[in-house]
This record gives structure tokens, C-alpha cells and sequence, in this order.
């Protein structure tokens, strides 16, 4: 080995198979650290594995999977406001334990992110944060629905995308002017597709289970119709949209028949949805209430063929922090949502990866560089002069979820006891190691 | 012979056998209550509350009259609203009252799936008195007692319900009991108010109520509720009174030893004609002095009582 670059660098991750789809590479070999960036990738002439035993600085990722550190773009942090549920720093947390090292928090807090102040308030607090956090701004003044937030202060300060989300931009016409007004900044805005008098006061999949449990139901299509309106409003703006937590067989099709179009539209689904079906609420289990709400097994199979042929271009947590006394409740008096941060990788691993629906440089894309191209973020691959952030996965070990143990605040996971294969087991942010299994 | 659970939270999923059970005790128990002393000792000691989120007349009566008639202890908490909403957890409002040593509790709630959540948060026996839209067991085994009652066995009977589908827990527990006791079963109402793939139940599903009722041996009235118009899934109850009122008429299609049930409060001249509710085919008050029976073989049962009583 080049024994002066051995000095050089920091840090060294030595034989691991090296997945970046960026550059659609899948080799095993070694990536050199210093300075918190990447200094050289080696495939060719690897270091023994004897000498790495000796060396502190080389860290052993034999039989590991290495790969660009994860991009969650759809996370909830509840600071500032419900500091008790999630903070950032926990957040952050529960993030590179789960194997990420950039992620996108929502501007639902209290107050909410809509303004320049705000969104150096979510900077101020992630610098002590274990990951790089990247606040997505309210795209109308306090998430009313009523006025746009000052976007190009937002954009200013770094917000990365606009977003009401937990709620949509209701009046057709306002959304149209997000559109076209965050066009100045090529920011994304990001759509919560929700018809709400479809929706209504719903709780779960309108379906036949919900028929059963006599449980109102949130149809299909109070999303669907929503998605088909941000897809002609994009397109007659000629700005981008990304559709969050796509849910339905029917808003794959759209964006799919979209973006053959060529509209300008981009989306993304959440393990949850690709996991579990409305069966799950037969018991029902408050963890498992979510929105948009757990679907049919028909929704899951098309969010599946959707990740594969690329409509759905990433895949994205929808982490959302509830305490215990919110969740322990009458299912109706539940408030939606589910923590992701920590089973998302087990997830992608088990259920898209292992049964063969996505390959390793398909599924690591959606949670890597195709959120990058979308956020524009400085992140995302393995290349010499971009920051050290960096993945290793053990993609064999067997392991059983178990929420207690969870980094976050909060345990609303409905994912607990599930065996999983395969999860982080290091995660580098900036070349310095921000968690260890 | 025992019930498989210690609760009764709904007819999905309960054996023939333990409706059967259920049937025959009641049955003893009804001996009991035309009798001139209408009581037994069977539950001396056993304390039992009934709590009540949601307004009830006849049911909550018909319970207390049951177990008084047992000799329960009895304490009743109605609230016109959910605590959750005065501070109050639900979760802690019941573990309050268990703490103050109970044996069984009798709920009644506007959210589907709670008397569920209370067996999970509690020791005590549940039994479901109505959730939300999801069920209401012991209407649904008073409505097959009393269907046993006149036909002596449900099986092959043609069972109609008509009305309000979706909201109706009644609508579900009957068709989970009458499916499982063998009856054959239809419903019937406005497209609006009929649930998503209902058919999956193994119902057969109509909007006419005419091609409904042909050769139907018993008819299910439910409730309509007025603010299912102003909720917009009713253009008025005069129309839905003209398309699925029952009034003598109609029933000319029926088998001529029919039946007319109604799960009751009734809404006169509206789901049903006066003629018809008080006419010579209607069982509706005996399905009422059957509850009180059906909820004293509940009550029996799930305290760990097996078989025939004294």
C-alpha cells in the first residue's frame, strides 16, 4: 500500500463493498479521510487485513457494506415546542443510529419554521446535533394556508424546500404561487397531498377493514386528488414538485404518467407504507396510526413497482415523534404518526432488498444521491473532495426492534418486536465517527 | 361449557357453540324474569360499573336492570363527552375506578375499538356496550334470541337489514352473529351510507329495497339519524322515507310469517311506518324485555359462570 497516504489520512474504512450510485460503483475497497472529506477510494490495492488489526486509525468494514451516508428528507424533530417528544439533538441521535447523516426536519413545530429567525434557530441548535440537519421551511406564514412565508429569506438563511407539510396548501391558487414564486430560488415544494373534506375526520385506510372496525376511513383518493391537482399545477408552472409519503396505487400512477409528461415532479414513499398494510389496525394499535394512513397490500405492491422503476425516487421517514400519554388513548383520540429513524434501514433491507425488489445501488440511490438531487445538498456520494459521510452496514446481522431501546425521545413505533436483517453499524459524519454499534 | 374470553367485545369471531351458550342461558334467565320476585343471587358480590361516554337509554337500562336482577353491585358514570377532552385521560379515568375494586365494567363509547384499549389497560371483565361503529354484541345476540325465540333455530333464515350501514354497530354485530348462527343475510340502504366492500362480510348488498325484501323472512330496521342529511349523504329523510321506508305496503314481498325488528330509538314515519312498528309482525318490545335476559347470561357467563343455572 502507498504507505504516505497511509499517514495522511485520518481515518481509513478498509475492505468493505463500496456501494455509491452516483458513480455506480460496487467494489470492494478502501476510502482514505482527512480534514472531514474524502481523499482517495482504493479498489485496487487494498490493505491486508492483518495490518488493519494494528492500525487505529483503520477502521475494519471486512464484510460490510459501505455507502454514502443516508438522506432522510422527511423527518419531524418537535423543536422547537414539544422538546419532550423529539429534540433536535436526539433526533439527530436516533439518526446516525439509524445510519443517517443528513436529514430534512419539517416546519410543523411550535412555532413553526416560517420564518428567517426560525430556520437559524434549527442551525443554531444542529451544530451540537450528532448528524447534518436541514430545516425544509414553511411555505405559508404559520402553515395557514392563507399567505406565503418570505421565500427568498428562507432560501437566504438555507431552508432546502418549502413545505406545509402535516397539512396541504388547500386553495389551489396559493399553491400555484408557491410554485411559481420558489421557481426564483429552484426550491422544491414539497406537497402533503390531502383533500380534507375527503378526509374528513378519518382515522384509518377507508377499506374493508375499516368497514369492519366501523373505524372512519380516509379514502385513496382524498390523496390521489391532490396529487393529480399539484401535477397540473406543476406542470403549468413549469416548477417543481415533490409529492411527500406517496401512499396509493393510484398516486404512482399519476406520477408516473407525469413524469413520462415530463412534469417536473418527484416523490417519495416511507417504510411504513411499503411494510404494513390496514391489517395491522385490527387491533388497534395507536402506534399504527399514521398519515396519510397504513393501506392495502394492493398500494404496497404498487409503492414496490414504483421504487423499482423509479417513480418513486426516494425513500423518506416521515418520522414523527409522539409521547406515550398522546399515543395511549382511544384509537380516534390518537394523534397520527410513527417514528422511523431507527428502523428505516432494517426496513429497506428486509422487506425491498432481501426479497428482491430493489437491488443494494437501487435502494441505497433513494436514500442517498436521489435526495440530493432534489434538495441540491452537498452530500450523497463517495467521491474524493466531498464530505466524509459515510454508512457501514452489516447487511447480515439479524436483529428484533425493539422501541425502548430507541435514541429518540419517543417509542411510537408499530415496528416493535419485528425481526429485521441488517442494519448500521457505523456512521461517520464529516469523518468523525457520530455513532458505533 | 365456559366462554372461551373473560370479555364481550364483539360477535366477530365468537363461536357457534358460545352464541348457543350465550342463548340458552338466556333463555333460564328469562324464566327468571316472569317470575313475581324477579331475582337471583347468582352475582352477590360482583361489582360491576357501567360507563356510559355516550347518551343510551335503553341500553343502560336494560344492563342495570340486569344487574340488579343478579344481585350485582352497581355503580353508574355517564359523560357526555370524552374526558380526554376535560384533562382527563380515558386510561386514567378507568384505572380510578378499578383501583376502587371492581370486577367488571360495561362501556359504551363514540370511538370504535375502546373497549378493546380497556382490556388492555385493565383486569377487570369489559364488555362492549356499543363502539362507535364497530359493534354492539349484546343487541346482536338479543336480536338472534329473540329470532330463536319465534323460528326456534336462525339457520336458513333470510335476514334483511335495511338502513344506515355504515355507522351502524348493530348492522355489524348482527351480521357477524346471524353469519355465524347460519342465516342468510342482505343489506339494504342508500349507496352513501353503505361501507366500502361491505360484500366481503358475505352479505349481499342492495340499493332497491323492493328486490331486498323479496321472500325475506325478517326485516332489521335501523335508525336514521337526521345529521346524515346535513352531513351531505342524504338529500332529505322525506326521500329516504319514499326509498327505504318500511310501511305495509312493502311488506307484501315478505314471507308471510315475517318478522320487523328495530334496534330502536325508532323514528316514526321515517325508517318505519307507526302501522308497521306497533303492527302484529313487529317484535321490537320483545327484543327489549330480551335484552334485559341476553345481558344477565353475559353478565353470568363472563363472571365464570358454565352452563344452565338454577
Amino acid at each position: 500500500m502507498n504507505k504516505k497516504t497511509s499517514i495522511e489520512a485520518e481515518l481509513i474504512i478498509a475492505g468493505g463493498r463500496i456501494i455509491d450510485p452516483a458513480s455506480k460503483l460496487d467494489k470492494v475497497g478502501d476510502i482514505y479521510i482527512r480534514d472531514g472529506k474524502i481523499i482517495k477510494i482504493e479498489t485496487k490495492k487494498l490493505i491486508p487485513r492483518k495490518k488493519i488489526r494494528f492500525s487505529p486509525e483503520i477502521i475494519d468494514a471486512f464484510d460490510k457494506i459501505v455507502t454514502p451516508g443516508l438522506i432522510d428528507m422527511h423527518a419531524h424533530l418537535r423543536e422547537p415546542g414539544r422538546e419532550d417528544e423529539e429534540t433536535i439533538l436526539t433526533g439527530s441521535e436516533a439518526a446516525v443510529a439509524g445510519g443517517f447523516t443528513s436529514i430534512c426536519c419539517m416546519p410543523n413545530t411550535q412555532p413553526p419554521i416560517d420564518n428567517q429567525e426560525s430556520v437559524k434557530f434549527i442551525y443554531e441548535k444542529a451544530k451540537s446535533a450528532k448528524c447534518k440537519v436541514y430545516p425544509v421551511a414553511g411555505a405559508t406564514k404559520g402553515l395557514k394556508g392563507e399567505e406565503l412565508t418570505e421565500i427568498a429569506d428562507l432560501v437566504k438563511a438555507g431552508a432546502v424546500a418549502i413545505s406545509d407539510d402535516g397539512r396541504p396548501i388547500y386553495s389551489s391558487s396559493l399553491m400555484r404561487y408557491a410554485l411559481e414564486y420558489s421557481k426564483m430560488y429552484d426550491l422544491p415544494v414539497i406537497s402533503h397531498c390531502e383533500d380534507l373534506a375527503l378526509s374528513s375526520d378519518g382515522v384509518m385506510n377507508e377499506g374493508f377493514v375499516s368497514t369492519v372496525l366501523g373505524l372512519k376511513g380516509i379514502p385513496g383518493v382524498a390523496e390521489e386528488v391532490m396529487v393529480a391537482r399539484d401535477i397540473r399545477l406543476a406542470e403549468f408552472t413549469k416548477s417543481r414538485v415533490h409529492i411527500a409519503h406517496v401512499s396509493t396505487e393510484g398516486s404512482v400512477n399519476l406520477i408516473r404518467e407525469a413524469k413520462r409528461k415530463g412534469v417536473k415532479i418527484t416523490c417519495e414513499a416511507t417504510p411504513h407504507h411499503f411494510t404494513l398494510t390496514d391489517e395491522i389496525i385490527k387491533t388497534f394499535d395507536t402506534n399504527a396510526k399514521v398519515n396519510p394512513p397504513l393501506r392495502t397490500k394492493k398500494d404496497l405492491d404498487a409503492l414496490k413497482k414504483g421504487l423499482k422503476d423509479g417513480t418513486i425516487d426516494c425513500i423518506a421517514t416521515d418520522h414523527a415523534p409522539h409521547s406515550i400519554e398522546e399515543k395511549d388513548v382511544e384509537f380516534d383520540a390518537a394523534p397520527f404518526g410513527m417514528v422511523g429513524l431507527e428502523t428505516a434501514l432494517g426496513l429497506v433491507i428486509t422487506e425491498l432488498i432481501e426479497k428482491k425488489v430493489l437491488t443494494w445501488i437501487e435502494a441505497i440511490a433513494r436514500m442517498t444521491i436521489n435526495p440530493v438531487k432534489i434538495l441540491k445538498l452537498n452530500a450523497g456520494q463517495i467521491k474524493v473532495g466531498m464530505p466524509a459521510d459515510l454508512t457501514v452496514i452489516d447487511p447480515e446481522t439479524n436483529w428484533v426492534v425493539e422501541p425502548k431501546e430507541f435514541k429518540s425521545k419517543s417509542k411510537n413505533s408499530p415496528f416493535g418486536g419485528r425481526k429485521l436483517k441488517g442494519r448500521a453499524v457505523l456512521t461517520i459524519v464529516d469523518g468523525k465517527i457520530a455513532y458505533q454499534m | 361449557m365456559k366462554l372461551k374470553s373473560r370479555h364481550l367485545l364483539g360477535l366477530e369471531g365468537i363461536s357457534k357453540e358460545e352464541i348457543g351458550l350465550i342463548l340458552d342461558t338466556a333463555e333460564t334467565f328469562k324464566e327468571v324474569l316472569e317470575r313475581p320476585i324477579k331475582k337471583v343471587p347468582t352475582l352477590r358480590g360482583v361489582t360491576v360499573v357501567n360507563l356510559f361516554y355516550e347518551a343510551s337509554t335503553r341500553t343502560r337500562i336494560s344492563f342495570e336492570l340486569a344487574e340488579k336482577r343478579l344481585s350485582a353491585e352497581l355503580v353508574n358514570f355517564s359523560a357526555s363527552t370524552s374526558s380526554v377532552k376535560k384533562g382527563e385521560t380515558l386510561k386514567d379515568t378507568v384505572k380510578n375506578i378499578e383501583a376502587m375494586k371492581i370486577d367488571m365494567v360495561v362501556i359504551r363509547h363514540q370511538s370504535a375499538g375502546t373497549p378493546y384499549f380497556l382490556t388492555q389497560c385493565l383486569s377487570s371483565s369489559i364488555i362492549n356496550a356499543g363502539d362507535g361503529a364497530h359493534e354492539h354484541p349484546t343487541q346482536g345476540l338479543l336480536d338472534l334470541f329473540t329470532l330463536r325465540e319465534k323460528y326456534k333455530k336462525i339457520e336458513g333464515l333470510k335476514v334483511v337489514i335495511v338502513g344506515d350501514i355504515k355507522h351502524s354497530r348493530v348492522a355489524r354485530s348482527n351480521i357477524w352473529g346471524l353469519k355465524t348462527m347460519g342465516a342468510s343475510v342482505a343489506v339494504c340502504g342508500p349507496t352513501t351510507l353503505m361501507p366500502y366492500e361491505i360484500d366481503k362480510m358475505g352479505v349481499g348488498v342492495y340499493s332497491n329495497l323492493d328486490e331486498a325484501l323479496r321472500g325475506a323472512d325478517v326485516v332489521n330496521v335501523l335508525r336514521i339519524q337526521l345529521e346524515r342529511q346535513k352531513g351531505g349523504l342524504l338529500p332529505s329523510l322525506r326521500e329516504y322515507a319514499n326509498e327505504f321506508g318500511i310501511n305495509s305496503d312493502r311488506l307484501k314481498r315478505l314471507n308471510p310469517n315475517f318478522t320487523i325488528m328495530h334496534p330502536g330509538p325508532i323514528n316514526r314515519g321515517v325508517e318505519i311506518t307507526p302501522e308497521v312498528a306497533d303492527g302484529p309482525y313487529s317484535v321490537i318490545l320483545d327484543q327489549v324485555t330480551n335484552g334485559v335476559a341476553i345481558r344477565m347470561a353475559v353478565l353470568y357467563l363472563l363472571s365464570g359462570g358454565e352452563g344452565k343455572v338454577e
